[in-house]
């Protein structure tokens, strides 16, 4: 038999600018959020939280709130029938008060009721007393008092080198919050059998599973955590927030339960990016070589560990940056306070010290009378050095010669909107004008780990499926806006040729863990996995047909087709499913030193910031970086990742900041807590290196 | 108290509470979830919808105060077959990620190209200051606006 060759081209491969195939929904308005769903007979959930940062509960009445009319459970710390803390990595935190709260907003009761303002009059209705308690905010107080989550003392090379040159600074950095613009929101659908459907927007749903499982006193199975649309996460959503409650609350009542934070109610409602207190001593060879860092970086991880003691260790073992160091001494604290928990952010750790070092970069190069891109040249890690903090030596790339060059020939363009007033500082407000303004250009270089570190057993997993019209991949990997869905669909095209990729998110017990959408990893791991089981697919189709070769016309055997890929889709194989892991790490020893990180990535920017120095008016004009990247799977997606993550950094520099008061947070709304807005945006130019990692 | 309003042309009835926005009739009465609730104090303009003839933040409208009025949301922007231009140059520009702005972008931006089929960079950044997202860091809305002014203006790209 032969078969008449169709020609017909997969589009939307890898390295194309592939649609998402999300996009026309979320644009019509019909994509489906965790804040949109509802359910038959559903009730509404809300949470009674602590108006103090730090008190005890003398007295608890519910009764009150039971009387209001449609009101259908008031539960508290008894009512939690298993476990009765959380946490992802310390189970510390109360999933109801146990009679102290430890920071502001702790949730101390929850309520489920037959609309959201009978839910709201029925937690405001409870009848709590505390007895305040003096909180503890200061984190250099916390360390006095050894209130510690974590402390590292890495010590590298010989500690009584000296340079000639030496300069100090302390810096510090503000709370920020991820502020995803989609709220906490999810809704929870009891079985009838013990057990709970969670629908919920979440960066790691097998995480909830076992958490949620746990402070339940059931089976995992019986915890079912299905991903529900998610509206940006940025860390947010790492931990848990109302994920315990609503299956508490659905199972109490035996009806579906949905809740849906408020603004303010989400400022407390997640953790936040740790604030940073950082002394830095730099001394350097007169011809810049740098001689020894010592640093002591001083984190606030609040009330409840969360990842804080992750956070810590990133912040540490980036202490120094993507420079070469004989001589460290870095002590990384993070401690625990009566402050709101903070947690994972879009770079966890990382962007702290990256200030921090990067600040003493450009003083140094100042002491030195040398150019600043010069300083940082002369110093570049690369391949087959060590890192100066950990010792753990560089396998295959780190470009960081390459990302400092290739910015540094960047023309800066001509500023085509000087003249128009939303580019100045302040704004159309008219607050300066151009004459009063002084302008000045920056340059800081970035590292980072990418994966799970220290020894942690990261793993994702994936089931493709070939159907009668192409291939399904199967996986519980959150997408939260970032593209992993396109990224996935491109994969397989490119792989199997064949056009009609579907990406099912499904549920916990549908396929295994794919580990958290964060640390730079879904890409690589979740996308590994998919090559992978794409691969091993394709080898498998070949096999069963005895063919030598697989296109988009099908499979070929010695040069003859020999069936289409249609005829393949119909006759299976049918399912192939695979774990993917990256290589092992391991822990530090005393020193902070060993082979803690999967690999690294790199990247070099470049601003232009115009400022009204009588006013201190700051106007981000332009953000200029080349970005180590790997391979480009999809170039409109990674611009998109790439400026995104540059506005929230400009966001953080010029204008966000939870502002705390004894532990009260004073702006916990979008009035009071500054997010860039278009008239804030700085104009972006991205460029990639493209380098091949040691693995995947 | 009933209210009648004429939602993306056709005469909708809603029973409100006291307390109600135009935001909470339209998500949670009239199954039209696409204007979104991501502040609900007016500051991110994910709830943007046209209110006779004017783009307002849906979560501070007085629901009793849009009895009689006429409303477009998000959902009243292309149709099943074809899509409005300005969603087609968000989705053509990348300027959507989470999508959870989107909503609110559509329809300031598709009111601002309704008044200047061909605004400049400044006059889309300004028309849409209101209008906070938090992924993509605005520039490639811009860009697929900016396209979309240019392909107005007779400026094929």
């Amino acid at each position: 038999m032969t078969y008449t060759e169709q020609i017909r081209e997969v589009i939307g491969g890898i390295g194309t600018s592939a649609d998402r195939p999300d996009g026309i929904p979320k644009v019509q308005g019909n994509f489906a959020y965790s804040s949109d769903l509802s359910a038959h007979g559903m009730l509404w959930g809300a949470t009674l939280r602590s108006p103090h940062a730090h008190a005890r509960i003398t007295r608890l009445d519910i009764a009150p709130a039971l009387r209001i009319n449609g009101v259908h459970a008031v539960l508290t710390y008894d009512d939690v029938p298993g476990v009765k803390t959380f946490g992802m990595i310390e189970s510390d935190q109360p999933v109801l008060s146990d009679g102290t709260v430890r920071y502001w907003g702790e949730p101390v009761a929850i309520v489920a009721a037959e609309d959201p303002h009978a839910a709201s009059r029925a937690a405001a209705a409870i009848g709590v007393e505390y007895e305040q308690l003096e909180p503890l905010v200061e984190p250099e107080a916390a360390e006095h008092r050894g209130e510690l989550f974590r402390r590292l003392e890495i010590r590298s090379g010989d500690q009584d080198l000296r340079g000639d040159v030496v300069v100090e600074g302390f810096y510090e950095t503000g709370m920020q919050d991820q502020a995803p613009l989609g709220p906490e929101s999810g809704l929870a659908i009891p079985d009838g059998e013990g057990g709970v459907d969670l629908y919920v927007a979440t960066q790691w749903s097998h995480e909830d599973r076992r958490q949620i499982a746990a402070s339940l006193g059931v089976r995992e199975d019986q915890a079912r955590v299905h991903l529900s649309g998610i509206g940006g996460a940025f860390g947010a959503r790492e931990d848990v927030s109302l994920q315990i409650h609503l299956c508490l609350l659905a199972l109490h009542t035996g009806r579906p339960v949905k809740m849906v934070y408020s603004r303010t109610e989400s400022f407390v409602g997640h953790v936040h990016r740790h604030p940073s207190m950082m002394w830095y001593r730099h001394e350097a060879a007169r011809d810049g070589t740098l001689i020894r860092v010592e640093a002591k970086l001083l984190l606030d991880g609040g009330a409840y560990t969360s990842s804080s003691p992750a956070v810590i260790a990133n912040a540490a073992y980036f202490a120094v940056g993507p420079y070469r160091c004989e001589s460290v001494a870095i002590d990384g604290v993070m401690v625990r306070t009566n402050n709101p928990p903070c947690g994972a952010m879009r770079g966890f750790g990382a962007v702290q010290a990256c200030f921090g070092y990067e600040s003493q970069m450009d003083r140094l190069a100042a002491a030195l009378e040398m150019d600043p891109l010069e300083l940082r040249l002369h110093n570049a890690l690369g391949p087959g050095d060590a890192m100066p903090t950990t010792l753990q030596h560089i396998e295959g790339s780190l470009p960081t010669r390459r990302v400092i060059e290739q910015l540094r020939d960047m023309p800066i363009p001509p500023d085509a909107g000087a003249s128009h007033p939303l580019h100045l500082p302040g704004g159309t407000g008219l607050t300066t004008q151009p004459h009063h303004t002084l302008r000045g250009v920056g340059y800081a270089v970035s590292l980072k780990n990418l994966m799970f570190s220290e020894a942690f057993d990261d793993f994702t997993e994936v089931r493709l499926i070939l159907t009668p019209v192409g291939v399904e991949v199967e996986t519980a990997a959150a997408e939260v806006g970032q593209g992993l869905v396109t990224v996935c669909q491109q994969i397989v095209r490119s792989v199997l040729k064949m056009q009609h990729v579907a990406v099912m998110f499904v549920d916990t017990s549908t396929v295994g863990s794919a580990g958290s959408t964060s640390a730079s990893r879904q890409t690589q791991m979740t996308g590994g996995a998919v090559h992978l089981a794409a691969t091993e697919l394709r080898g498998q189709i070949l096999t069963e047909y005895q063919g030598d070769d697989l296109d988009e016309r099908g499979v070929w055997r010695e040069g003859e087709l020999i069936m289409t890929l249609d005829e393949v889709c119909e006759r299976g194989p049918t399912t192939h499913h695979v774990q993917f892991r990256h290589p092992p790490t391991e822990g530090p020893d005393e020193h902070g030193h060993g082979h803690l990180h999967v690999d690294f990535s790199i990247a070099a920017h470049r601003a232009v910031v115009d400022v009204d120095p009588e006013l201190g008016l700051v106007h981000v004009v332009r953000v200029d970086t080349v970005q180590d990247v790997g391979k480009v799977l999809n170039p409109r997606a990674l611009v998109g990742q790439i400026e995104g993550g540059i506005m929230q950094g400009v966001g953080l520099a010029v204008m966000e900041e939870l502002i705390l008061d004894r532990g009260v947070v004073r702006n916990a709304n979008f009035t009071d807590y500054l997010l860039p807005t278009f008239a804030d945006a700085p104009e972006v130019m991205a460029e990639f290196v493209e380098e091949p990692s040691h693995f995947g | 108290m009933r209210i009648t309003i004429t939602i993306n042309g056709i005469d909708t009835e809603a029973d409100i509470h006291g307390p109600d926005s135009l935001l909470d009739v339209l998500r949670d009465q009239l199954a039209l979830p696409g204007s979104k609730n991501a502040c609900e104090q007016g500051e991110c303009g994910s709830c943007s919808v046209v209110l006779d003839g004017d783009v307002v933040c849906a979560c501070l409208v007085m629901a009793a105060d849009a009895a009689g009025s006429t409303v477009r949301t998000v959902e009243g922007y292309g149709d099943h077959e074809v899509l409005h231009p300005v969603q087609e140059a968000l989705l053509d520009g990348g300027g959507v990620q989470c999508g959870f702005c989107t909503p609110g972008f559509v329809v300031a931006a598709a009111e601002l190209f309704d008044a200047n089929p061909t605004p400049t960079s400044e006059e889309i950044r300004e028309a849409l200051a209101g209008n906070v997202c938090r992924c993509t860091g605005y520039g490639a809305i811009l860009r697929g606006l900016e396209d979309l002014a240019a392909r107005n203006a007779g400026d094929v790209p």
